[in-house]
């Protein structure tokens, strides 16, 4: 029986000739990844159950990105007891405030993933490494010390589902459209314990911006992983940030999926998804008259240069609307630097947007752009769960960032103008 | 090995925002983590359960971040066994790794409402509701995860 993509990946990291959906197995990883929020957790489970090393100290990154600068005394702690771990055991990839990004906007940037790798992450949104063409899953802070620890972790071999990709997505429309529409048509749990493998000849038209964006939100749907087959686009993007060689998987041609679900890019409207769920989608022309207080441009999920030069194209020579706050959070260093050199940054600031240092910061409602009670924000985030950015009243709608930036300048929900 | 108790019920897609909000997330104490169990959607909650109450919940239990500060939660408020239609996957291996008994039963989670008294067999998988006078049977674990059960934990069962 023919294996998916996400299948022999998996066979390969546990020393086996093949793996089928179901089968429990013990797999070796690339890499194993925390953060500030779920990493003092780990350390404190690691040290109390008397380990004394890790596994491998270039395959372990620590990202303090949440909280990060420190939004109080105990987020300071927290990051100081990672800081120490990192000091201890000597730990390669420790960011910190000053080359900190966003996890998952950073790993890949840095070249610390490649196609191929079997990652495990204490954060949910791990599963965003699979647009490389990686099994990339989101696990929690004991699967990440019993990681550090050994260097491997137990998995029930997923099934999948695969999107037919097919056509070109229109002007103003990207990968975050598209995920948008899927978790619309399939809800929050229709890849629950599956693989979301994408392919096709529709791929060509996918940045990996694009890629990346929709493998994040894989874990909107459910799904354990979402994986995109691996291509030029991967390569070249892959091409300067590592010396490492790998091998690239296709599923093959007699694997078995679930489902087989065909979309065509050329159909896929702007979409926006109303609280309190990433399923509750409309797409722009259903939308209605929608008042909004804040609009965030930024995330794991959207806080990409690609992101960031669409949001200043539709905002450039114009002003935010009254009564809006206007929140831009490049995603990396080096994007905030590119973002900085080619103008990006001052077009925001003229438009009366404010630009914020790296964090996650108000996607989970950290700091930096919290709601008060009823205030309604467009994000580029990736949650619109009940309280997820403030007060329990107040509401997210998930949109790209073309149509946050469209809505910031009308103060409504909208589409950009041309 | 069994549980006792009253039932908390909830609906669908009950996230780990909801079970604790990223506000509190400051701190990995079990104590004050669980002082906020469930607050933006039950603020009654952290006064109302008792040690070895019962959480009966629907569809896709736990979905959402990756947590365990949740699991960890509800266990420290109390919690004896969480009992749903289907489970995130995330939240389900979190629960099992810290040891916090959860149970995929759809037919309980759909016929259990607040405030019954249920008992639990963990050995069988038999879930009896003593006010409704019915039982239902939930699938049993894997002999995989029973050894992570039985040794306390995954990071003692890589201890062995």
């Amino acid at each position: 029986m023919g294996m998916t993509m996400t299948q022999k990946i998996l066979a390969k990291h546990a020393g086996l000739e093949s793996v089928t959906e179901g089968q429990l197995i013990k797999a070796k990883l690339d890499m194993v990844l925390g953060n500030d929020i779920t990493s003092p957790v780990a350390i404190n489970e690691f040290n109390k159950n008397g380990f004394d090393n890790v596994f491998d100290k270039s395959k372990i990154s620590l990202v303090m990105d949440h909280f990060t600068p420190n939004k109080d005394i105990k987020a300071a702690i927290q990051c100081q007891q990672c800081r120490g771990f990192a000091e201890k055991y000597d730990i390669d990839n420790f960011y910190d405030v000053g080359n900190v990004g966003i996890e998952h906007a950073l790993l890949p940037e840095k070249g610390l993933v490649v196609p191929s790798d079997c990652v495990i992450g204490a954060d949910s949104h791990t599963c965003t490494y699979g647009a490389l063409g990686a099994f990339s899953t989101g696990v929690g802070s004991t699967d990440m010390a019993a990681g550090m620890a050994t260097g491997e972790a137990w998995f029930k071999v997923p099934g999948a589902i695969k999107f037919n990709l097919t056509g070109k997505l229109g002007r103003w429309v990207s990968g975050k459209d598209v995920i948008l529409h899927i978790i619309g048509m399939i809800g929050v749990d229709g890849a629950l314990y599956q693989s979301m493998e994408f392919s096709g000849e529709g791929l060509k038209s996918l940045s990996m911006d694009d890629r990346l964006c929709m493998a994040n939100m894989a874990i909107e749907a459910g799904a354990k992983n979402g994986i995109f087959e691996v291509d030029e686009i991967t390569l070249d993007y892959v091409k300067g940030r590592t010396n490492r060689t790998f091998e690239t998987f296709k599923a093959d041609p007699d694997a078995v999926y679930n489902r087989v679900i065909d979309i065509d890019l050329s159909e896929i409207r702007p979409t926006v998804a109303f609280p309190h769920l990433p399923e509750n989608t409309k797409t722009i022309d259903d939308v209605g008259e929608i008042k909004i207080d804040q609009v965030v441009i930024g995330s794991c999920t959207n806080g990409r240069y690609s992101d960031l030069e669409t949001a200043a194209a539709v905002v450039k020579g114009k002003k935010v609307a009254k009564g809006v706050r206007a929140i831009v959070i490049p995603a990396t260093q080096q994007i905030y630097l590119d973002a900085l050199r080619n103008g990006l940054l001052e077009i925001f600031v003229e438009a009366g947007m404010v630009v914020s240092a790296p964090t996650c910061g108000p996607c989970l409602g950290g700091h930096m752009g919290i709601l008060a009670p009823h205030e309604r924000a467009v994000s580029t985030t990736n949650r619109n769960f009940v309280g997820r950015m403030g007060d329990v009243t107040s509401e997210v709608y998930l949109a790209s960032p073309a149509i946050a930036a469209a809505s910031a300048l009308t103060g409504y929900i909208s589409d950009v103008k041309e | 090995m069994k549980a006792h108790g009253i039932v908390h019920k909830y609906g669908d897609n009950v996230d780990t925002d909801v079970i604790i909000p990223a506000r509190y997330l400051n701190t990995s104490d079990h104590k004050e983590l669980a002082s906020h169990c469930m607050e933006d959607i039950d603020k009654e909650f952290v006064s109302r359960v008792k040690q070895g109450d019962i959480m009966v919940a629907n569809m896709n239990f736990g979905c959402g971040s990756s947590r365990e500060h949740a699991p960890i939660a509800i266990k420290a408020s109390g919690i004896g066994c969480v009992i749903a239609s289907t489970f995130a996957r995330i939240f389900y291996r979190n629960a099992i790794n810290i040891g916090l008994p959860i149970l995929e039963c759809d037919e309980a989670a759909k016929d259990i409402d607040a405030g019954n008294e249920v008992e639990i067999d963990f050995d069988t998988g038999v879930i009896t509701n003593i006010t409704k006078d019915r039982t239902y049977q939930a699938q049993p674990f894997p002999d995989f995860i029973k050894e992570i059960i039985k040794s306390g934990g995954l990071l003692n069962s890589l201890k062995g």
